[in-house]
């Protein structure tokens, strides 16, 4: 059946930068990808049926677990395949245009943006940073640190010392794990040209498990992404209690010229 | 809940929630009207927490250091 027929964008690049490499590659629909180009720009796109597209549709399907997963890893990996090929802008999930008109008019309209985007993340690849707590752990370094400042005599007294430190560093923790998670992110910006922290994706779980401290995201310049991985691992040593978990390579989506407030 | 088996499925849900949260939260978002819909994300949010409930009693991922491939080399 052939009904009406939309336009899904996946990301921006260069018209300058070979898409050839794009033929057979499918798409959300299982269509065949193209470009459509303007001037030195060119978006890549695949046609998708309407009837399953559409504003209603679309919004039915999202709710569909298995669809969203689906749908999100063929638009991952369409993104994937472009930012091989050179630097791109990828487009948020679920962006659909009338037709090509609309999106060569994006393409014109937005030509500055694009442009300017594209500078920013050509030679740079996302990386994402996660840093989960274990409770106990982190209160039992809390309170080894906060203990070693005390020059505590006897043993009897050095006992006191750290159990009071033990006691102190429950009440603390919370506080404790945050300003670490803040020290960790300062020092992976260090390292990258771009970084920033995102609202925790799982929910803080009560209990050691999924205590999630900090979800950062980081675009690193590719002649430094040895160092920034070295600095993951040395700041993993560096927190007892604290596990460091990095992600990628990602295309760069959060620094495709959305802003965003952390929440 | 957890046994063996259902680690590489777990690792896969984990890697869904980052992957998730780019699409949905990141890209460029087109806005105006030349464009025919775009996922409105709140709609989405109700999937998405369904997805993080069903992943959040998870055991621990295990560690991503160090294994990581490269970034491709476009120079």
């Amino acid at each position: 059946m052939t009904g009406d027929l939309g336009v899904w964008l996946y990301a921006v690049t260069s018209s300058r930068d070979g898409t050839e490499q794009l033929s057979g590659l499918t798409g959300v629909a299982g269509e065949p990808v193209r470009t459509v180009a303007a001037g030195d720009l060119a978006a890549v796109v695949g046609s998708v049926p309407l009837e399953d597209f559409e504003e209603q549709p679309l919004a039915r399907h999202l709710e569909d677990l298995d669809w969203l997963e689906t749908t999100a890893r063929k638009h991952d990996a369409v993104v994937s395949a472009v930012v091989r090929q050179g630097p791109a802008i990828p487009l948020r999930l679920a962006t659909v245009f009338r037709d090509s008109h609309a999106v060569r008019r994006l393409l014109e309209e937005r030509r500055d943006d694009f442009g300017a985007a594209l500078t920013l993340v050509t030679g740079r690849t996302e990386w994402g940073v996660k840093a989960y707590g274990d409770r106990t752990a982190l209160t039992a370094a809390v309170a080894e640190a906060a203990a070693a400042g005390d020059a505590a005599v006897g043993t009897g007294t050095a006992y006191l010392a750290r159990r009071r430190a033990q006691l102190a560093a429950r009440d603390t923790v919370e506080r404790d794990a945050a300003d670490r998670a803040e020290r960790i992110h300062s020092r992976l910006v260090q390292h990258a040209a771009a970084g920033r922290r995102q609202a925790p994706t799982d929910p803080a779980v009560s209990g050691r498990r999924d205590w999630i401290l900090l979800n950062g995201t980081y675009l690193v310049d590719d002649e430094r992404s040895d160092e920034f991985a070295a600095t993951v691992t040395t700041l993993g040593a560096e927190f007892p209690g604290i596990r460091l978990e990095r992600t990628g390579p990602w295309p760069p989506y959060s620094f495709a010229g959305v802003e965003r407030e952390p929440r | 809940m957890t046994g063996p088996g259902t680690e590489v499925d777990d690792q896969r849900r984990v890697a869904l929630v980052d992957l998730l949260d780019r699409v949905l939260a990141g890209g460029v978002v087109i806005s105006g009207d030349i464009k025919l819909a775009i996922a409105d994300v709140d709609l989405v949010q109700i999937s998405v927490r369904a997805l993080i409930s069903s992943i959040s009693a998870l055991s621990t991922p295990a560690v991503a250091l160090g294994g990581a491939p490269k970034p491709p080399d476009d120079g």
